[in-house]
Parts: structure tokens; sequence; C-alpha cells
């Protein structure tokens, strides 16, 4: 019982990270129906912002550790945004309208480039991030296994679930979220109405990367380490998660995440650490099979 | 007819080509401001194409598209916008807009002109209400300050988007789909549609509105219904009507101004009255061979 407990605050950390980076890709193909391959780059990205960041703050002398961490949330939103608009402007608005690979070719170029830019950059070697949120709960002391709740978990988890507030409010009730799913549904259209169609495509990378900035963020936070390629795999479970949940459903990108990240840390609780990646992605391949659109997707229907 | 009519809607030898169809050929023809514009012609005369040329759909192969906010006077500019290359020119008394050189979202932002589809194309998956309030998305991202603003709260978004509600809400209860505002648009009933795009084009403010085949797939019952409300727009909002429209009643009934087009050219132009007994358009009506024309022509004034 204690060790399912311990396992379960382990799987929810992880799934709050990879749910926060889904949303991206599923807004994205929501909105123009491609897979943004870089995205999980953008989150790599941000993870490197937040650490030339944090060096910064710390050498200005600044150690109140609320203040750095409003700090580094929005220096790294801030950057980590405009990354995303011009990965979107470079790369991807010049081939709209063209054949439906183009993109996505053009996304995994740009993964590409972001992977070896930062690699040239800051070097290939893992970087550690200082330990900002020390400490822990336990709870069940007198038993053999004391579970383990740790800060910077709960502040990934309350993190995440303020954010998700603020980027469920912003898509349901503004204008803005609402031309976003106006767009969703139908880009010609929206045109007509007077919504600008490119500049919603961009808001919506922006706010992608936002919330992969978040992740980035947390990310450090918990796992204190960060290097050139920590894109790929949290990139392809991120992804993952976003199909499992129904690509294009928002609420799906977080139940996606949060299912392959308890998925990841049971099977590495229970059965094999190495193996835990194949557990996530044969979940993958088992749930596609009986469910094409995902636990939360909308079959694909034609649009007239 | 009225000599004082204003103009507002100024389409010069518009032509549109795809490939080696010539969907529309050389056409003119003007539209009045307050009035209803019924555009007419059989199957495959190039209705539809002269709306998307107007709505910056497609940009048209040749030609001018000139509209005008307040006096025409304006138009004496156009020749001078047109050759310095703007898309709109605004002096103190109006405006001229070049539709055709201008991109879609901005011929309905800037210039005001609004369209329904022949197939409705409404956001199926959002509310009625929401329907309506994405179109009148720019004066709300303006107020937001682009949803900045809104993020902490300030620059009275809340009373812009109360503003937009009440507006939506006037139109739903105009079309009669006040008490459905919350379900999904894609619930409602094929007539209950074709109203709900009526009143999601009018929240965008035109001063200008195409509708495509709106009496389309409605009952008898229907279609008089939505010339009233057509009319009711004029009467009341002092929008200019451009209607394409099959069934001739509806056209007969509430139209100022008829252009019939076949195979892209206009054939004529005029009150319905005058266009009803244009030997041409009864011909082409007929699915006369052009040669044969003359003929029928001289057969039907006899």
């Amino acid at each position: 019982m204690e060790y399912f407990l311990q396992q379960l605050i382990n799987g929810v950390t992880l799934g709050s990270i990879y749910g926060l980076i889904a949303i991206g890709y599923t807004m994205v193909y929501g909105i123009i129906g491609m897979i943004n391959f870089a995205h999980g780059d953008i989150f790599m990205v941000s993870t490197m912002i937040s650490l030339v960041a944090v060096v910064l703050i710390l050498s200005i002398g600044i150690t109140a550790v609320p203040v750095i961490l409003l700090l580094l949330l929005l220096v790294s939103l801030l950057l980590t945004s405009l990354y995303g608009w011009t990965v979107e402007r470079m790369a991807y608005r010049p081939l709209r309208g063209s054949f439906r690979l183009a993109p996505l070719i053009s996304a995994i170029g740009m993964s590409i480039v972001l992977q070896n830019y930062i690699q040239n950059a800051q070097g290939a070697d893992k970087k550690s991030f200082p330990t900002l949120i020390p400490g822990y709960m336990s709870f069940f002391n007198e038993g053999s296994f004391p579970v383990i709740l740790q800060y910077s978990q709960l502040s990934v988890m309350v993190v995440t679930v303020v954010v998700l507030c603020i980027f469920t409010w912003l898509v349901t009730k503004t204008s803005l979220g609402r031309a976003q799913r106006a767009c969703e549904q139908d880009l010609k259209m929206a045109a007509l109405l007077g919504v600008n169609v490119d500049r919603t495509i961009s808001l919506t990378f922006v706010i992608g990367a936002a919330l992969a900035a978040v992740a980035g963020l947390m990310h450090l936070i918990y796992y204190g380490v960060t290097d050139f390629y920590a894109g790929f795999v949290v990139g392809i479970k991120a992804f993952t998660a976003a199909v499992l949940g129904g690509i294009g459903s928002l609420p799906g990108a977080v139940l996606g995440g949060l299912t392959i990240g308890l998925i990841e840390t049971f099977f590495a609780g229970y059965v094999s650490v190495d193996y835990k990646d194949v557990a996530a992605f044969s979940i993958l391949a088992i749930v596609l099979i009986f469910l094409p659109s995902g636990l939360l997707g909308r079959p694909e229907v034609e649009k007239v | 007819m009225n000599e004082t009519r204003d103009l507002i809607l100024d389409v010069e030898h518009l032509t549109m080509r795809f490939g080696g169809l010539v969907a529309i050929g050389d056409l003119s023809f003007q539209a009045h401001r307050g009035e209803i514009t019924a555009i007419i012609g059989p199957n495959g005369a190039g209705k539809t194409t002269v709306f998307n040329c107007i709505t910056g759909f497609y940009k048209p192969t040749e030609g001018r598209i000139a509209l005008v906010h307040g006096d025409p006077a304006v138009l004496a500019e156009i020749d001078r916008a047109t050759i310095e290359g703007h898309q709109f020119l605004r002096t103190d008394k109006g405006a001229l807009f070049l539709l055709e050189r201008m991109a879609d979202y901005r011929v309905s932002q800037y210039a005001r002109v609004a369209r329904t589809f022949q197939n409705i194309r409404l956001f199926g998956g959002m509310t009625l209400l929401e329907n309506l309030m994405v179109a009148q998305h720019n004066k709300l991202m303006v107020a937001s300050g682009y949803t900045a603003l809104a993020l902490v709260g300030l620059g009275g978004y809340g009373r812009h988007e109360r503003e937009a509600i009440d507006k939506a809400r006037y139109w739903l209860n105009r079309v009669g789909l006040i008490d459905r505002a919350d379900e999904p648009a894609a619930a409602l009933s094929y007539g209950a549609q074709r109203r709900l795009e009526i009143a999601r084009a009018m929240c965008t403010d035109p001063v200008l509105l195409c509708l495509d085949e709106p009496a389309a797939g409605l009952n008898p019952r229907e279609s008089s219904e939505l010339s009233d409300l057509l009319l009711f727009i004029r009467r009341e909002h002092q929008t200019s009507i451009l209607l394409i429209e099959h069934d001739m009643s509806v056209v007969m009934e509430i139209s100022d101004h008829v252009v019939v087009l076949d195979y892209g050219r206009k054939i004529s132009d005029g009150s319905p009255a005058a266009v009803r007994s244009d030997p041409n358009v009864i011909a082409a009506y007929l699915g006369v061979e052009e040669d044969e024309v003359e003929d029928v022509v001289q057969e039907v004034s006899a």
C-alpha cells in the first residue's frame, strides 16, 4: 500500500509534466493538423533558458527562493514563447497551403536545428540545476516504507493545476480561445468573420511554448538535470500522451499525460525500470487498436 | 428609378479564370446602399464565384471591386487608389476599399463585408452563443488588449464581453433561437442553422451582407420568414444585401435590383419586373443554345 502510494505520487508528478507538453502538440494539431515535432526541443530550450537564467539570478545576489522562481518563470515563459513564435514564423508559415507532409518534414528539421544549436552553444554534457525547493513531507513513518512527498513534487502538481486553470479559462472564456476553437473547426470561415488566422495560429504556438516552458522549469526543479538531447524522449512521450488522450482534445492531452506518467512509474516500480518506455508505448499501441481516436478524441468526421 | 441612390459596391470588368475555364467574364454591376441586390442565373453561371471574389476567398484574374463607406463622392479617388496601390483609402467623409486586393480576414475586419455559404459553415462544435461571439472577435481582441489585459483583469474587458453577449442575444432573439443559446450549433435543424448563419454574419456589423442561397432547402413558411428577416435587416440596420437565390418567390418579393448571370456573363440587369420579362433571361432559364437565342427572343416578345 505504501509502495503503491509512493509510485502514485511519482507518477502524477511525471504525468503533470507530460500533460503540459502534450497540450502543445494537441493544440497545434487541432488548429492546423500537423504534428509539431520540434515541440519537445522547445521544451529542451526552455530548460536551458531556465538554467542560464538561474545562474544569472544567483550571480546578482538574489537568494529568496519565491523571487527566484517567479523570475525564472517569467524569463522562461517570455523567451520560450519567442522561440515558439519564431519556429512557427520561419519553418511552418511559409509552408502553409503546401502539401501536408511539408511542414512535418520542416518540423523534424527544426528539431535537429534546435538540438544542434544548443549542443554547440551550451556543450553536450549534462548540466545540473541547483536544488531550489529542498525538503519533503513523510507519511506512514511507523511502517517499514515511509511515503515521501518532496516539496518539489508538490510544487509541480500545484503549478500544473494552476496553469491548467488559467489555460482552461483562456480557451473557454476569452475571445482568443473562441477564435482558436473556431479556427480548429473551419479556418476559412473564421477568416471570413474577421479572425486573423495567421495571428491565431502564431498565438497557438506561443501558448504551447509557454506551457512547455512551465513544464521545463518543473522538470528542472524535480530532476535537476538537463542536456541538449533532453527534449527528444520527453517530447516523444508527450506526443504519445497526446495521441493516447485523443489528439486534438485538450482534456485528453492532460489525461493522456497522467496516464503515461502513471504507467511508466508503476511499471518501473513493480516490473522493470529498464522496460518502462516499452510499457508506455505498448499501452499506446493497445489503446489505439481498440480506441483509434484515443481516450477522449472524437472520431474523425470529414469536413464538408 | 431614383437617381439619388448611394453606390455601395462597384464591380468593374471582373474576370475569373480557372486554367482555361472562364468562370466570370468581364462582369460589371453596381449595388446601392440600403437595397437588396439579387444575383440570379442558372446553375454554374458563376454566382458563387462572384461572392468568392468579393469576400477575398479568390483573387480575381482581372477587374476591380470597390466598396464605399459613407459618402460615395470618395469614388472619385478610385483611380488614384488603384495607381498608388492602396488597399483602401479613408477621407473625412467616407472610405473606399479595393476588395480584390484585401486578404480575407481584412475584408471582414475593415471593409465590413459579411457572407454566408450555400453549404452551411457554422462552427458545429461550438454553442450558438459562441458562434455569434466569434463574429465579434476583433472588437473583443482590441478591448482585451489582445488578451494580455484580460489576463490581469484590466481594460474593461468584462464590459465589452457583456456588450457582445447583448448583441448576440439580440440576434438570437431576432432569429428565434434564444432558448437554444447554449446548445451546440450542429444540433440545430437545417432551417435554424441557416437563420443562425445570418445572425452570425450580422454580428460582424457588416455594411454589405452577402447571402449565398439562404432559402435553399427551406419550406415555404421558412422562406417567407427569411424574407421578413432580410427586410428587417435592411430596414432596421441599413445593411445592404447582396443575394444569390434560386427561389424566385423570395427574389421577386424582396429585391430592389436583380443582376442575371449566365456562363459567367451578365445578360440582364434591372428591377425585378424588368428582368422577369427580359427575353434573354427567359432564354437562359429555358436552356437555349446561344445561336437560338435570337429566335426565342423573337418568339417570346411576339
